[in-house]
């Protein structure tokens, strides 16, 4: 479905020039959930939006359903392939109802039966029609990224791409979104790459992942490889061990107990 | 028992907007001995607002009351701004979530360090700046002499948070308050800040507040935590013990968090009773 050869990206000339990816590379066959993990300035997100179009492709092929991409993306391309922000505060506009977000991509391309398909789509993501007619203050966070992942669907796409959606949402809520793109994974058969710091929700959400650093590929592995602590490199192994909570090394001074 | 460092019996918050009264907190109560408290909650549970009101940084038209708010015996509600202002920073201080935001970006790294302890202590530029010196050392940078000379824009989030935990221990505190110190940072390194931050507490014997939303993190932190929802403390338990929480709240937070261990799918999810915010 999505066929990244050598990707490079570079921001920046001479004394500014920084390669943000270096020769990244990965297959993502139809209906598969892949993920990309990795500190911030990994690269991992600007693999992300090169594939959208967002960010330039200096080196490399970006192949979707076996076709090269052209730049700049065709309609075709985003009816194929959409994307889901981090920030559901900064990713929808705050003075436009649910229902002008949602019917703008519907008229870009052309699409009929705006109403029903609204409707529809607000259905899919669990919300009910009452909340067409609203603003983005009036919704809390995951009601926002609710919406937000509507927007990316309405124009049934193949491929979602999601650049940490959860992080900026409360546990308990990031829980009823990874339910949700679980669920409508299977019921689409969508395929998805994740982009994400948080090994769980990766390991979750994800069959396999790349695990980035400065720009380049630690490894590929499977999430039950991770689940199961096989074959892993040590960066992997310490991200690993940063995602179990904090340790107290033992051979620091124990903590004097007062009070 | 010693005395409590800080008491704070039924602390309230009160925001008086246009649209109502919205009580950000609703009846605090908890002791602080030397040790590490966490508070926790997701947004909205009123925990930073705790954080704020003890060190009088309730934004306004924000209300704060209470039957009793004393830092080691001094009554905070009732203090002069001139007692209230040697006291933070000076004998309690806090340390903010983004170090983007919360250093002065006109000033270097050094200077802000010298002016938190000159504002506390009696001395002279040179020993200010010994002082901040040492304190950029004791927070494991691996050139203070090169950081004290820098900006906060020209350092990293790490670099940054840990200038600001330097500049916040500067003056000896009592007390530190961690308000998401590393929400903003990385896992690997948030687990550095956070052992530098564990080994200076240790040392100097402080008591400490960390207030965050991440449960798993604050037990693995401190020895007590404080569960908040809706503005109320709901459980408190010692950080060893949570894994017998008998709070629905507590019990949903930590399940619907996904983990490596085991693959549970739907991720169990919260269902908010309203009675827990009675």
């Amino acid at each position: 479905m999505l066929d990244i050869q050598n990707l490079k990206v570079v921001f920046g000339t001479g004394r500014l020039r920084v390669e943000a990816v270096k020769n990244v590379g990965f297959t993502v066959k139809q209906g598969e959930a892949y993920g990309l993990v990795g500190e911030s300035g990994s690269g991992k997100s600007t693999v992300l939006r090169a594939v959208c179009g967002l960010a330039p492709i200096t080196g490399g092929r970006v192949l979707v359903d076996g076709k090269e991409v052209t730049t700049p993306r065709s309609k075709d391309f985003y009816r194929t392939v959409q994307m889901v922000f981090q920030d559901p505060y900064a990713s929808l506009h705050p003075r436009h109802t649910v229902d002008r977000t949602l019917s703008e991509p519907l008229a870009i391309h052309g699409e009929k039966d705006a109403e029903a398909r609204i409707l529809q789509a607000l259905k899919e993501v669990g919300l009910g029609p009452s909340f067409r007619f609203r603003y983005p203050h009036q919704l809390s966070g995951g009601q926002r990224q609710r919406i937000a992942i509507a927007r990316a669907l309405i124009l049934r796409p193949k491929v979602l791409l999601l650049d940490e959606p959860t992080s900026a949402l409360d546990a308990s809520v990031q829980a009823e979104i990874l339910n949700l793109l679980d669920d409508l994974r299977r019921r689409m058969g969508l395929t998805y790459i994740l982009v994400s710091h948080d090994l769980a929700v990766v390991a979750h959400l994800c069959e396999r992942l790349l695990v980035m650093r400065h720009g380049e590929a630690v490894e590929e592995t499977a999430a039950d490889a991770l689940r199961s602590g096989k074959a892993m490199s040590e960066y992997t192994q310490s991200l690993i061990q940063a995602s179990q909570g904090f340790t107290r090394n033992p051979s620091q001074p124990t903590y004097a107990k007062v009070g | 028992m010693m005395k409590p460092l800080l008491e704070v019996e039924d602390l309230r918050v009160r925001f008086h907007l246009r649209t109502g009264i919205v009580e950000a907190v609703r009846g605090v109560s908890f002791q602080l001995g030397r040790e590490r408290l966490g508070i926790v909650g997701e947004s909205g549970s009123g925990k930073s607002q705790t954080g704020r009101a003890i060190l009088g940084l309730t934004p306004p038209p924000g209300e704060v009351t209470a039957k009793r708010l004393a830092f080691d015996g001094i009554d905070l509600l009732t203090a002069s701004r001139r007692t209230l202002r040697t006291l933070r920073g000076g004998r309690v201080s806090m340390v903010m979530q983004d170090p983007k935001y919360s250093l002065n970006p006109v000033m270097t790294i050094g200077e802000q360090i010298i002016e938190a302890y000159q504002a506390h202590a009696k001395a002279s530029r040179a020993e200010a700046r010994d002082k901040a010196l040492a304190m950029l050392e004791a927070v494991k940078m691996r050139d203070p002499g090169r950081v004290f000379s820098l900006y906060p824009h020209e350092v990293s989030g790490g670099m940054g948070q840990r200038a600001m935990i330097a500049m916040m221990l500067v003056t000896d505190p009592d007390l530190l308050i961690a308000d998401e110190p590393t929400s903003a940072l990385d896992v690997t390194v948030s687990m550095e800040v956070l052992r530098i931050l564990d080994e200076l507490v240790a040392e100097r014997g402080m008591g400490l507040i960390f207030i965050s939303h991440d449960l798993k993190l604050v037990s693995s932190f401190c020895d007590r935590v404080l569960v908040m929802y809706a503005g109320r403390v709901v459980e408190e338990l010692e950080a060893r013990n949570l894994r017998e929480a008998k709070h629905p709240y507590t019990q949903g937070l930590m399940r619907c968090l996904p983990t490596l261990a085991d693959d549970i799918r739907p991720l169990p999810t919260l269902n908010r009773d309203p009675s827990w915010a009675l």
